[in-house]
Protein backbone atom coordinates (compact mmCIF):
# COMPACT_ATOMS: atom_id res chain seq x y z
CA UNK A 1 0.00 0.00 0.00
CA UNK A 2 2.28 2.60 0.51
CA UNK A 3 4.31 1.62 -2.81
CA UNK A 4 1.11 2.22 -4.57
CA UNK A 5 0.72 5.90 -2.67
CA UNK A 6 4.37 7.00 -3.41
CA UNK A 7 3.58 5.47 -7.23
CA UNK A 8 0.34 7.87 -6.63
CA UNK A 9 2.49 11.18 -5.69
CA UNK A 10 4.83 10.14 -8.02
CA UNK A 11 2.44 10.19 -11.27
CA UNK A 12 -0.04 12.71 -10.00
CA UNK A 13 3.00 15.31 -10.19
CA UNK A 14 4.72 14.20 -13.56
CA UNK A 15 3.88 15.55 -16.83
CA UNK A 16 3.67 12.59 -18.29
CA UNK A 17 0.08 11.94 -17.00
CA UNK A 18 -1.31 15.22 -17.92
CA UNK A 19 -0.24 14.57 -21.31
CA UNK A 20 -1.30 11.24 -22.01
CA UNK A 21 -4.37 11.57 -20.44
CA UNK A 22 -5.65 14.89 -22.92
CA UNK A 23 -4.24 12.38 -25.64
CA UNK A 24 -6.01 8.99 -24.97
CA UNK A 25 -9.32 11.03 -23.51
CA UNK A 26 -9.51 13.11 -26.71
CA UNK A 27 -8.87 9.85 -28.56
CA UNK A 28 -11.42 7.92 -26.97
CA UNK A 29 -14.15 11.29 -27.21
CA UNK A 30 -13.40 11.62 -30.66
CA UNK A 31 -14.24 7.41 -31.38
CA UNK A 32 -17.61 8.36 -29.79
CA UNK A 33 -18.02 11.10 -31.88
CA UNK A 34 -17.61 9.22 -34.93
CA UNK A 35 -19.67 5.94 -33.44
CA UNK A 36 -22.95 8.87 -33.04
CA UNK A 37 -22.26 9.71 -36.38
CA UNK A 38 -20.66 13.04 -35.65
CA UNK A 39 -23.87 13.94 -33.48
CA UNK A 40 -23.16 17.47 -32.28
CA UNK A 41 -24.08 16.52 -28.20
CA UNK A 42 -20.68 13.91 -29.11
CA UNK A 43 -18.30 16.66 -29.43
CA UNK A 44 -15.23 15.64 -28.54
CA UNK A 45 -14.22 18.83 -26.91
CA UNK A 46 -16.49 18.63 -24.99
CA UNK A 47 -16.68 15.39 -23.69
CA UNK A 48 -12.43 15.41 -23.02
CA UNK A 49 -13.02 18.21 -21.02
CA UNK A 50 -16.06 17.03 -19.08
CA UNK A 51 -14.18 13.50 -18.21
CA UNK A 52 -10.80 15.01 -17.83
CA UNK A 53 -12.01 17.81 -15.29
CA UNK A 54 -14.40 15.47 -13.21
CA UNK A 55 -10.69 13.06 -13.42
CA UNK A 56 -9.17 15.86 -11.83
CA UNK A 57 -11.75 17.06 -9.10
CA UNK A 58 -11.74 13.56 -8.04
CA UNK A 59 -8.50 12.50 -7.89
CA UNK A 60 -7.56 15.94 -6.30
CA UNK A 61 -4.91 16.61 -8.65
CA UNK A 62 -4.37 20.48 -9.00
CA UNK A 63 -5.08 22.04 -12.63
CA UNK A 64 -1.45 23.47 -12.24
CA UNK A 65 -0.07 19.70 -12.52
CA UNK A 66 -2.62 18.95 -15.17
CA UNK A 67 -1.30 21.33 -17.06
CA UNK A 68 2.06 21.15 -16.86
CA UNK A 69 1.71 17.68 -18.73
CA UNK A 70 -1.16 19.55 -20.92
CA UNK A 71 0.82 22.67 -21.88
CA UNK A 72 3.24 20.37 -24.53
CA UNK A 73 -0.35 20.65 -26.36
CA UNK A 74 -1.60 23.69 -25.54
CA UNK A 75 1.88 25.17 -27.10
CA UNK A 76 0.62 24.25 -30.42
CA UNK A 77 -2.27 26.53 -30.56
CA UNK A 78 0.47 29.29 -31.09
CA UNK A 79 1.96 27.35 -34.85
CA UNK A 80 -1.94 26.51 -35.25
CA UNK A 81 -2.76 30.26 -35.34
CA UNK A 82 -0.02 30.89 -37.94
CA UNK A 83 -1.43 27.86 -40.24
CA UNK A 84 -4.52 29.54 -40.32
CA UNK A 85 -2.86 31.69 -42.98
CA UNK A 86 -2.68 28.51 -45.55
CA UNK A 87 -6.84 28.54 -45.68
CA UNK A 88 -6.66 31.92 -45.78
CA UNK A 89 -4.06 31.54 -49.17
CA UNK A 90 -6.06 29.09 -50.52
CA UNK A 91 -8.86 31.10 -50.90
CA UNK A 92 -7.05 34.44 -51.73
CA UNK A 93 -9.08 34.56 -54.87
CA UNK A 94 -12.10 34.67 -53.41
CA UNK A 95 -10.64 36.73 -51.00
CA UNK A 96 -9.45 39.29 -52.92
CA UNK A 97 -12.35 39.33 -55.19
CA UNK A 98 -14.77 39.80 -52.38
CA UNK A 99 -12.86 41.21 -49.06
CA UNK A 100 -14.97 43.65 -48.38
CA UNK A 101 -18.03 41.22 -47.84
CA UNK A 102 -16.25 39.41 -45.60
CA UNK A 103 -14.69 41.97 -43.61
CA UNK A 104 -18.03 43.68 -42.99
CA UNK A 105 -19.95 40.35 -42.50
CA UNK A 106 -17.06 39.31 -40.26
CA UNK A 107 -17.28 43.24 -38.43
CA UNK A 108 -20.87 42.46 -37.73
CA UNK A 109 -20.95 39.20 -36.75
CA UNK A 110 -17.73 40.05 -34.14
CA UNK A 111 -19.47 42.81 -32.58
CA UNK A 112 -23.10 41.50 -32.55
CA UNK A 113 -21.51 38.90 -30.51
CA UNK A 114 -19.32 40.83 -28.39
CA UNK A 115 -21.75 43.91 -27.74
CA UNK A 116 -24.79 41.24 -26.95
CA UNK A 117 -22.35 39.14 -24.68
CA UNK A 118 -21.26 42.82 -22.39
CA UNK A 119 -24.87 44.17 -23.12
CA UNK A 120 -27.04 41.01 -21.67
CA UNK A 121 -23.87 40.37 -18.71
CA UNK A 122 -24.50 43.93 -17.76
CA UNK A 123 -27.96 44.14 -17.58
CA UNK A 124 -28.06 40.66 -15.46
CA UNK A 125 -25.51 42.36 -12.93
CA UNK A 126 -22.18 40.89 -13.90
CA UNK A 127 -19.43 42.41 -12.04
CA UNK A 128 -17.02 43.90 -14.56
CA UNK A 129 -14.22 42.04 -14.57
CA UNK A 130 -16.20 38.95 -15.69
CA UNK A 131 -17.49 41.30 -18.44
CA UNK A 132 -14.20 42.32 -20.13
CA UNK A 133 -13.45 38.39 -19.88
CA UNK A 134 -16.57 38.59 -21.83
CA UNK A 135 -15.77 40.72 -24.34
CA UNK A 136 -13.23 38.72 -26.42
CA UNK A 137 -15.45 35.32 -26.26
CA UNK A 138 -15.64 34.56 -30.17
CA UNK A 139 -11.87 34.85 -30.78
CA UNK A 140 -10.05 31.36 -30.43
CA UNK A 141 -9.24 30.67 -26.61
CA UNK A 142 -5.45 31.88 -26.79
CA UNK A 143 -6.24 35.65 -28.50
CA UNK A 144 -9.05 36.00 -26.16
CA UNK A 145 -6.85 35.56 -23.26
CA UNK A 146 -4.23 38.31 -24.59
CA UNK A 147 -6.89 40.63 -25.48
CA UNK A 148 -8.83 40.29 -21.91
CA UNK A 149 -5.53 40.74 -20.16
CA UNK A 150 -5.25 44.14 -22.49
CA UNK A 151 -8.62 45.22 -21.25
CA UNK A 152 -8.47 44.39 -17.53
CA UNK A 153 -10.07 40.83 -17.64
CA UNK A 154 -9.26 37.17 -16.74
CA UNK A 155 -6.91 35.66 -19.11
CA UNK A 156 -7.96 32.17 -17.76
CA UNK A 157 -11.80 32.93 -17.42
CA UNK A 158 -11.85 34.22 -21.13
CA UNK A 159 -10.72 31.38 -22.33
CA UNK A 160 -13.41 29.56 -20.38
CA UNK A 161 -15.59 31.55 -21.99
CA UNK A 162 -14.33 31.51 -25.35
CA UNK A 163 -14.26 27.18 -25.12
CA UNK A 164 -17.97 27.31 -24.07
CA UNK A 165 -18.62 30.06 -27.13
CA UNK A 166 -17.54 27.66 -29.41
CA UNK A 167 -19.40 24.32 -27.62
CA UNK A 168 -22.39 26.57 -27.97
CA UNK A 169 -22.01 27.18 -31.69
CA UNK A 170 -20.79 23.47 -32.34
CA UNK A 171 -23.77 22.00 -30.55
CA UNK A 172 -26.36 24.23 -31.85
CA UNK A 173 -24.90 25.79 -35.09
CA UNK A 174 -27.35 23.26 -37.27
CA UNK A 175 -30.71 23.61 -35.52
CA UNK A 176 -30.31 27.55 -35.85
CA UNK A 177 -28.85 27.97 -39.32
CA UNK A 178 -32.09 25.28 -40.21
CA UNK A 179 -34.63 27.66 -38.47
CA UNK A 180 -33.21 31.00 -40.31
CA UNK A 181 -33.08 29.16 -43.51
CA UNK A 182 -30.00 28.36 -44.52
CA UNK A 183 -29.85 25.33 -46.55
CA UNK A 184 -27.12 23.81 -48.45
CA UNK A 185 -26.20 25.76 -51.58
CA UNK A 186 -22.77 26.88 -52.23
CA UNK A 187 -23.98 30.65 -50.44
CA UNK A 188 -25.40 28.81 -47.83
CA UNK A 189 -22.44 26.34 -47.13
CA UNK A 190 -20.27 29.49 -46.93
CA UNK A 191 -22.70 31.67 -44.97
CA UNK A 192 -23.11 28.92 -42.26
CA UNK A 193 -18.69 28.17 -42.18
CA UNK A 194 -18.23 31.51 -42.19
CA UNK A 195 -20.44 32.16 -38.82
CA UNK A 196 -19.33 29.36 -37.23
CA UNK A 197 -15.54 30.74 -37.79
CA UNK A 198 -17.15 33.93 -36.74
CA UNK A 199 -19.17 33.51 -33.45
CA UNK A 200 -17.19 30.12 -32.64
CA UNK A 201 -13.47 30.24 -33.80
CA UNK A 202 -11.47 27.12 -33.55
CA UNK A 203 -14.31 24.58 -32.25
CA UNK A 204 -16.67 25.84 -34.33
CA UNK A 205 -14.55 25.40 -37.42
CA UNK A 206 -13.35 22.10 -36.42
CA UNK A 207 -17.47 21.26 -36.36
CA UNK A 208 -17.95 23.04 -39.67
CA UNK A 209 -14.88 21.18 -41.39
CA UNK A 210 -16.30 17.54 -40.43
CA UNK A 211 -19.72 18.71 -41.65
CA UNK A 212 -18.50 19.90 -44.85
CA UNK A 213 -14.92 21.04 -46.18
CA UNK A 214 -16.29 24.60 -48.13
CA UNK A 215 -17.86 25.31 -44.78
CA UNK A 216 -14.57 24.50 -43.00
CA UNK A 217 -12.52 27.02 -45.10
CA UNK A 218 -14.84 29.74 -44.85
CA UNK A 219 -14.71 29.52 -41.23
CA UNK A 220 -11.33 28.96 -41.06
CA UNK A 221 -11.36 32.54 -42.94
CA UNK A 222 -13.80 34.03 -40.69
CA UNK A 223 -11.64 32.28 -37.81
CA UNK A 224 -8.34 34.74 -39.28
CA UNK A 225 -10.21 37.85 -39.73
CA UNK A 226 -12.22 38.05 -35.96
CA UNK A 227 -8.71 37.17 -34.25
CA UNK A 228 -7.47 40.44 -36.57
CA UNK A 229 -10.84 42.92 -35.61
CA UNK A 230 -10.86 41.66 -32.37
CA UNK A 231 -6.96 42.23 -31.56
CA UNK A 232 -7.20 45.39 -33.10
CA UNK A 233 -10.81 46.80 -31.91
CA UNK A 234 -11.43 45.21 -28.32
CA UNK A 235 -8.98 46.97 -27.28
CA UNK A 236 -10.00 50.29 -28.99
CA UNK A 237 -13.65 49.85 -27.88
CA UNK A 238 -12.82 48.93 -24.22
CA UNK A 239 -11.69 52.62 -23.60
CA UNK A 240 -14.78 54.28 -23.92
CA UNK A 241 -15.85 52.72 -20.92
CA UNK B 1 12.58 16.09 -43.09
CA UNK B 2 9.82 17.58 -44.79
CA UNK B 3 7.47 17.95 -42.05
CA UNK B 4 10.28 19.66 -39.57
CA UNK B 5 10.79 21.94 -41.87
CA UNK B 6 7.04 23.16 -42.62
CA UNK B 7 7.13 23.19 -38.38
CA UNK B 8 10.24 24.81 -38.07
CA UNK B 9 8.84 27.49 -40.55
CA UNK B 10 5.74 27.89 -38.66
CA UNK B 11 7.48 28.69 -35.33
CA UNK B 12 10.08 31.19 -37.26
CA UNK B 13 6.66 33.00 -38.07
CA UNK B 14 5.32 33.17 -34.98
CA UNK B 15 8.84 33.88 -33.02
CA UNK B 16 9.30 36.63 -36.20
CA UNK B 17 5.26 37.61 -35.46
CA UNK B 18 6.40 37.67 -31.60
CA UNK B 19 9.09 40.30 -32.20
CA UNK B 20 7.30 42.28 -34.40
CA UNK B 21 4.45 42.87 -32.29
CA UNK B 22 6.74 44.07 -28.93
CA UNK B 23 9.42 46.00 -31.36
CA UNK B 24 6.26 48.01 -32.86
CA UNK B 25 4.36 47.82 -29.92
CA UNK B 26 1.54 46.05 -32.30
CA UNK B 27 -1.81 45.42 -30.80
CA UNK B 28 -2.34 41.97 -32.47
CA UNK B 29 -0.97 38.34 -30.67
CA UNK B 30 2.51 37.64 -32.34
CA UNK B 31 0.73 33.76 -33.53
CA UNK B 32 -1.82 36.62 -35.93
CA UNK B 33 0.91 38.75 -37.21
CA UNK B 34 2.47 35.37 -38.24
CA UNK B 35 -0.48 34.16 -39.59
CA UNK B 36 -0.33 36.80 -41.74
CA UNK B 37 3.13 36.74 -42.36
CA UNK B 38 2.30 33.45 -43.69
CA UNK B 39 0.05 34.34 -46.75
CA UNK B 40 2.43 36.00 -48.70
CA UNK B 41 5.17 33.21 -48.04
CA UNK B 42 3.65 30.60 -49.12
CA UNK B 43 3.71 32.16 -52.79
CA UNK B 44 7.09 30.33 -52.39
CA UNK B 45 7.81 26.99 -52.70
CA UNK B 46 10.08 26.61 -50.58
CA UNK B 47 8.24 27.25 -47.74
CA UNK B 48 4.56 26.23 -49.17
CA UNK B 49 5.49 22.70 -49.65
CA UNK B 50 7.02 21.91 -46.15
CA UNK B 51 4.45 24.11 -44.44
CA UNK B 52 1.09 22.58 -46.45
CA UNK B 53 1.39 19.04 -44.57
CA UNK B 54 1.82 20.64 -41.22
CA UNK B 55 -0.31 23.48 -40.90
CA UNK B 56 -2.96 20.84 -42.47
CA UNK B 57 -1.94 17.97 -39.81
CA UNK B 58 -2.50 20.95 -36.74
CA UNK B 59 -5.89 22.44 -38.19
CA UNK B 60 -7.01 19.03 -38.93
CA UNK B 61 -6.90 18.23 -35.05
CA UNK B 62 -7.07 22.07 -33.82
CA UNK B 63 -10.22 20.85 -31.50
CA UNK B 64 -7.58 18.57 -29.83
CA UNK B 65 -5.52 21.96 -28.89
CA UNK B 66 -8.63 23.64 -26.84
CA UNK B 67 -8.96 20.54 -24.23
CA UNK B 68 -5.66 21.89 -22.00
CA UNK B 69 -7.56 25.32 -21.79
CA UNK B 70 -11.11 24.55 -21.53
CA UNK B 71 -10.12 21.73 -18.57
CA UNK B 72 -8.87 25.07 -16.59
CA UNK B 73 -13.15 25.95 -15.99
CA UNK B 74 -12.48 23.77 -12.96
CA UNK B 75 -10.00 26.30 -11.17
CA UNK B 76 -13.29 28.84 -12.07
CA UNK B 77 -16.44 26.81 -11.00
CA UNK B 78 -16.63 29.66 -8.06
CA UNK B 79 -17.32 31.95 -10.65
CA UNK B 80 -19.34 29.42 -12.40
CA UNK B 81 -21.30 28.72 -9.72
CA UNK B 82 -21.73 32.16 -8.21
CA UNK B 83 -22.83 33.80 -11.55
CA UNK B 84 -23.68 30.06 -13.53
CA UNK B 85 -27.58 30.62 -15.05
CA UNK B 86 -26.61 34.10 -15.76
CA UNK B 87 -23.35 33.08 -17.59
CA UNK B 88 -24.95 30.46 -19.51
CA UNK B 89 -28.06 32.46 -20.46
CA UNK B 90 -25.21 35.25 -21.70
CA UNK B 91 -22.94 32.95 -23.56
CA UNK B 92 -26.04 30.67 -25.57
CA UNK B 93 -27.76 33.97 -26.47
CA UNK B 94 -24.51 36.16 -27.37
CA UNK B 95 -23.01 33.64 -29.59
CA UNK B 96 -26.56 32.94 -31.31
CA UNK B 97 -26.69 36.30 -32.27
CA UNK B 98 -23.02 36.61 -33.58
CA UNK B 99 -23.58 33.29 -35.34
CA UNK B 100 -27.19 34.73 -36.95
CA UNK B 101 -26.01 38.07 -37.72
CA UNK B 102 -22.66 36.67 -39.32
CA UNK B 103 -24.33 34.03 -41.65
CA UNK B 104 -27.47 36.39 -42.23
CA UNK B 105 -25.20 39.35 -43.57
CA UNK B 106 -22.84 37.60 -45.65
CA UNK B 107 -25.55 35.35 -47.41
CA UNK B 108 -26.85 38.76 -48.25
CA UNK B 109 -24.10 40.50 -49.07
CA UNK B 110 -22.68 37.51 -51.25
CA UNK B 111 -26.51 37.13 -53.04
CA UNK B 112 -25.67 40.44 -54.11
CA UNK B 113 -22.75 39.48 -55.53
CA UNK B 114 -22.87 39.33 -59.62
CA UNK B 115 -21.15 35.96 -60.67
CA UNK B 116 -20.59 34.76 -57.09
CA UNK B 117 -23.27 31.85 -57.22
CA UNK B 118 -21.82 28.78 -58.90
CA UNK B 119 -18.47 30.53 -59.85
CA UNK B 120 -15.88 26.99 -59.88
CA UNK B 121 -13.89 28.40 -56.59
CA UNK B 122 -14.13 26.18 -53.89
Amino acid sequence: MPDFVQLWVYLSSAPLVGLTATLVVYLLAMAGYQRAGHAPWANPVLWSIVVIGAGLLASGVPYPSYFAGAQFIHFLLGPAVVALGLPLWERRATLSRAWGRFLLAALAGGAAAAVSAVLIGWALGLPGEVLRSLAPKSVTAPVAMGVAEKIGGVPALAAVFAVLSGLVGALSGRTLFRLFGLGEGRVDWMARGFAMGTASHGIGAARALQVNADAGAYAGLALGLQVLLASLLIPLAARWF
Amino acid sequence: MKALQGFAWLLCLQLAGEVLARVLKLPFPGPVIGMVLLMPALGWPAVREPVIDVARFLLGHLSLLFVPVGVGVITHLDILQAYGLRLALVIVLSTWIGLAVSALALRALMRNAPGEEGSPDA
